[in-house]
C-alpha cells in the first residue's frame, strides 16, 4: 500500500541528492587546509633544530642557506651524549619528573575521588578552590616559595636549596591542582551506580577506588600523567631559581647555562640538547596514547 | 535468606519528606514489588533497605537485626540496577565474582558458583566477554548473575527492566520469575510499571507521595482497591470514575449517573451502601471489562443503557470503546464482533456486581 502511494506521488521537483556529502567534502577540505597550515607552523621550529643540530659550528656561522645541511655531521650528538655533564642533567630531569609524577598521582587520585564522590561539608567549594589555585601564575609564586623553603632550611637544618630534590617539593604545587581537577571530571563521569554496586558487593572505599575507579578512569589518569610529566620536564623558571650548582641542574636550565658562555652561543649543541630533551615526552606520549582509548566505560550502563 | 521489616521509616531531604513513615513486613522467600508513579518514594525506600541512603527516622530490620547504621557491604544484600552498573573493565565472569573475590572465597567455590549462576541465567557462552560486547538483555542477566552468586539474604531490584525494549521486558520478566522460583531469595523489586508489579509479585505495595496506599496480592489490589489512587493505578486501561449520587426511589436504593441514567443497585450492594448520606458526592468506579455490549438476557445486577461512541480501538481480542457520560470520558471493553463503530450509537451493559463506590472528596473506596 505504502509503496503504491509513493509511486503515485512521484518526484515533482528535482531533489539535490548528495548535497549532504558535498557539504561534508567541503568541510573536509577546509579542515585539511587548516591542519596542514597548523602542522607546518608547529613543525618548522623542530625541523630547524634538527637541521642546525646536524651542522658543524663552522657551517652554522658561515653565510650559507640555513635550511640546508651541506656537510652533515653527528659530532654535536656524540659530544653531548659522551659528556658527563649533559648525562647528569638528563638524569636529574628524569628523576625529578618521574618522582613528581608519582607524588602527584598519589595526592591527586585520592583527593579527586574524595571530592568527586564523598559528599562532605565544603567539598564543592574545595573542588573549585583546587582549580583556582591552578589559575595563579607560576611566576608570582617562586619568590614566596623560595623564602618559604629558605625558612624551612634554616629551622630544620636540612639543605633544600640548590639541590635537585627541592624540585620534588615545588613541582607538585603546580601539577597537583590541575591533575586533581581533571581527575574529578573523569571520576564524576563514572555512573554513580558503579560505586554503589561495588559498595554492595562488599568493597571498601579504597577498594572501590583501586579496583573500579582507577581502571575505568584510566584515560583520565593517563592524561593527568602526561600533563604532570610535561610540566616537570619542561619547567625552566623554578629550577633556574632553586638550583645553581652545575651538578644539580635539570636539562632545560643545564643546556642554557653551560652551552651559552658569555655571548658565545654553541648553537649546534644547544639545538641537539633541545632535540634530545624533547625526546622523552614524545616517547611517553606515543607509548601512552595506545592506552588512551576513549569510551572505556562503554558497556557499564545503558549507553 | 531472611525477612525484612520497615518500622515508621522516614526519609527527609532538607525540607522535603520523600518517604513519610512507612511500615512494611516482608516475609522470608517473599517477592514484594514496590510500585508507584515517579517521585513516590519507592526507589528511595529500596535504597534505604540497601543502605545507600541514610534513614532520617524509623528502623529497618533484616533477619531481625536493626541495620540502620550497618554499611551496605555488611547487610548481605545484592542489588540489580536499572542501568545494570556492570564493571566495564571486567569480563562477565569477573563481574559476577567480584563480590566473592573481595571476600576471599576459595577459587574453586567461586568458579562453581559463577558456573551455576551462568547456567541458571543461560549466559554460559558469554562468560569471557566484556559488558560492551553484550546486548541490553544479556547485560541485565549478568547483573542478576552478580546478585545470585553472592547468595545474599535479600535481592533488591531497582527498575531492572526499564531500559529494555517491550518484547525483551516481557521475556526478562518471566526469566526473573523463574529465577525466584528456583532460588527463593527474599526479593524487593521496584517498578513504575503496574503490569510488572502484578505479574511478578507475591504481594504488591502501592506507594504514592511517600506513603503506602495499599499492600496486597495482585488480585486483592485489582478487585478490592482501598483508594481511588490504587483503583486508578492498577489495571490497564484504567478504571472509570463516573460522578454519581445515591437516591431512594420507591424503597429501593438506586445510583444516578446522569439525568437520564439511573440504576437500582443489586441487593448486596444496596445493603452495603444504604447507610451512606444521600447528599455525598460519590464516584462510581467501574473497570472497562465491566462495561460490555448488551445482551438480550442480562444477569441480575447488570444494567443496560444507550450511548453514542466517540472512538473505538480494535485490539484484536477485544475492542475498546470510548464515550462520554455528562462530559466524563468512559472506556468500555466489547467483543470485536459486537459491531462497535466510531460515532455510532450502541447499547452497553454495566455490571454493577463489580462496581466500586468512592467518596469523591477523600478518594476512599466505600
Amino acid at each position: 500500500m505504502s509503496t503504491l502511494a509513493i509511486d503515485k506521488a512521484g518526484p515533482t521537483r528535482k531533489v539535490k541528492y548528495g548535497s549532504m556529502s558535498r557539504d561534508r567534502a567541503w568541510a573536509l577540505r577546509w579542515s585539511y587546509f587548516f591542519l596542514v597550515l597548523f602542522a607546518i607552523f608547529s613543525l618548522t621550529p623542530p625541523l630547524y633544530m634538527l637541521i642546525t643540530s646536524l651542522k658543524s659550528s663552522a657551517e652554522i656561522s658561515a653565510a650559507t642557506n640555513p635550511w640546508w645541511v651541506f656537510h652533515p655531521t653527528l659530532s654535536n650528538y656524540v659530544e653531548l651524549l659522551t659528556s658527563n655533564q649533559f648525562l647528569r642533567f638528563f638524569w636529574n630531569s628524569s628523576m625529578v619528573s618521574i618522582v613528581v609524577v608519582i607524588i602527584t598521582m598519589l595526592i591527586s587520585i585520592p583527593s579527586a575521588f574524595a571530592l568527586a564522590r564523598m559528599k562532605f561539608w565544603g567539598s564543592t567549594t574545595l573542588a573549585t578552590g583546587v582549580f583556582l589555585t591552578y589559575l595563579i601564575p607560576d611566576s608570582l609564586l617562586f619568590i614566596p616559595l623560595f623564602k618559604m623553603l629558605a625558612a624551612v632550611q634554616d629551622i630544620t637544618g636540612i639543605t633544600l636549596l640548590n639541590r635537585w630534590y627541592v624540585l620534588l617539593f615545588v613541582y607538585p604545587m603546580l601539577t597537583v591542582p590541575f591533575c586533581t581537577w581533571i581527575m574529578i571530571g573523569y571520576f564524576a563521569s563514572i555512573p554513580k551506580e558503579l560505586d554503589e554496586a561495588a559498595l554492595i558487593d562488599g568493597a571498601s572505599w579504597l577498594q572501590t577506588l583501586t579496583r573500579i575507579f582507577i581502571p575505568v578512569a584510566l584515560p583520565g589518569l593517563i592524561a593527568a600523567t602526561i600533563f604532570a610529566f610535561t610540566v616537570s620536564w619542561a619547567q625552566f623558571l623554578y629550577p633556574l631559581v632553586f638550583t645553581t650548582s652545575i651538578d644539580q641542574l635539570v636539562l632545560p636550565v643545564g643546556i642554557t647555562t653551560t652551552l651559552i658562555k658569555g655571548d658565545v652561543f654553541n648553537w649546534g649543541q644547544i639545538m641537539t640538547g633541545a632535540l634530545l630533551g624533547a625526546a622523552p615526552p614524545l616517547i611517553i606520549y606515543a607509548f601512552l596514547m595506545d592506552y588512551y582509548i576513549a569510551g572505556l566505560t562503554a558497556g557499564a550502563t545503558k549507553g | 535468606m531472611a525477612d525484612v521489616a520497615l518500622r515508621k521509616v522516614v526519609k527527609r531531604y532538607d525540607d522535603v519528606e520523600a518517604v513519610r513513615g512507612i511500615d512494611l513486613d516482608i516475609a522470608d522467600h517473599e517477592f514484594i514489588v514496590l510500585v508507584g508513579p515517579s517521585g513516590c518514594g519507592k526507589s528511595t525506600t529500596l535504597r534505604m533497605i540497601a543502605g545507600l541512603e541514610d534513614i532520617s527516622d524509623g528502623d529497618i530490620m533484616i533477619g531481625g537485626d536493626v541495620v540502620n547504621d550497618v554499611p551496605p557491604k555488611d547487610r548481605d544484600i545484592a542489588m540489580v540496577f536499572q542501568n545494570y552498573a556492570l564493571y566495564p573493565h571486567m569480563t562477565v565472569a569477573e563481574n559476577m565474582s567480584f563480590g566473592l573475590r573481595l571476600k576471599h572465597y576459595p577459587k574453586a567455590e567461586i568458579k562453581a558458583r559463577v558456573t551455576e549462576a551462568a547456567r541458571l541465567l543461560d549466559i554460559t557462552d558469554l562468560i569471557d566477554r566484556k559488558p560492551k560486547q553484550l546486548s541490553g538483555g544479556q547485560r541485565q542477566r549478568v547483573a542478576m548473575g552478580r546478585a545470585i552468586v553472592r547468595n545474599p539474604k535479600v535481592f533488591l531490584f531497582d527498575e531492572p527492566l526499564s531500559n529494555l525494549d517491550a518484547k525483551l521486558r516481557v521475556q526478562m520478566r518471566i526469566e526473573i520469575k523463574k529465577v525466584h522460583q528456583k532460588v527463593r531469595t527474599t526479593t524487593v523489586y521496584v517498578t513504575h510499571d503496574q503490569v510488572e508489579a502484578m505479574t511478578l509479585a507475591d504481594r504488591v505495595v502501592v506507594m504514592n507521595k511517600g506513603r503506602i496506599e495499599q499492600i496486597g496480592t495482585p488480585n486483592e489490589l485489582y478487585h478490592k482497591p482501598a483508594t481511588r489512587f490504587v483503583a486508578g493505578f492498577i489495571g490497564s486501561p484504567a478504571m472509570n470514575f463516573i460522578p454519581c449520587r445515591l437516591e431512594d426511589v420507591g424503597g429501593t436504593l438506586q445510583i444516578r449517573l446522569t439525568d437520564r441514567i439511573a440504576f437500582a443497585l443489586p441487593p448486596a450492594r444496596a445493603a452495603r451502601y444504604n447507610a451512606l448520606p444521600r447528599t455525598d458526592k460519590l464516584l462510581l468506579g467501574l473497570r472497562p471489562e465491566h462495561l460490555t455490549e448488551s445482551h438480550a438476557h442480562l444477569e441480575p445486577g447488570v444494567e443496560s443503557f444507550d450511548t453514542v461512541l466517540d472512538v473505538t480501538e480494535p485490539m484484536g481480542m477485544e475492542t475498546l470503546v470510548y464515550f462520554g457520560l455528562d462530559g466524563t470520558p468512559v472506556c468500555g471493553r466489547v467483543n470485536p464482533n459486537a459491531g462497535a463503530k466510531d460515532g455510532a450509537p450502541m447499547r452497553l451493559a454495566m455490571d454493577l456486581n463489580n462496581m466500586h463506590l468512592l467518596n469523591e472528596a477523600t478518594g476512599v473506596v466505600l
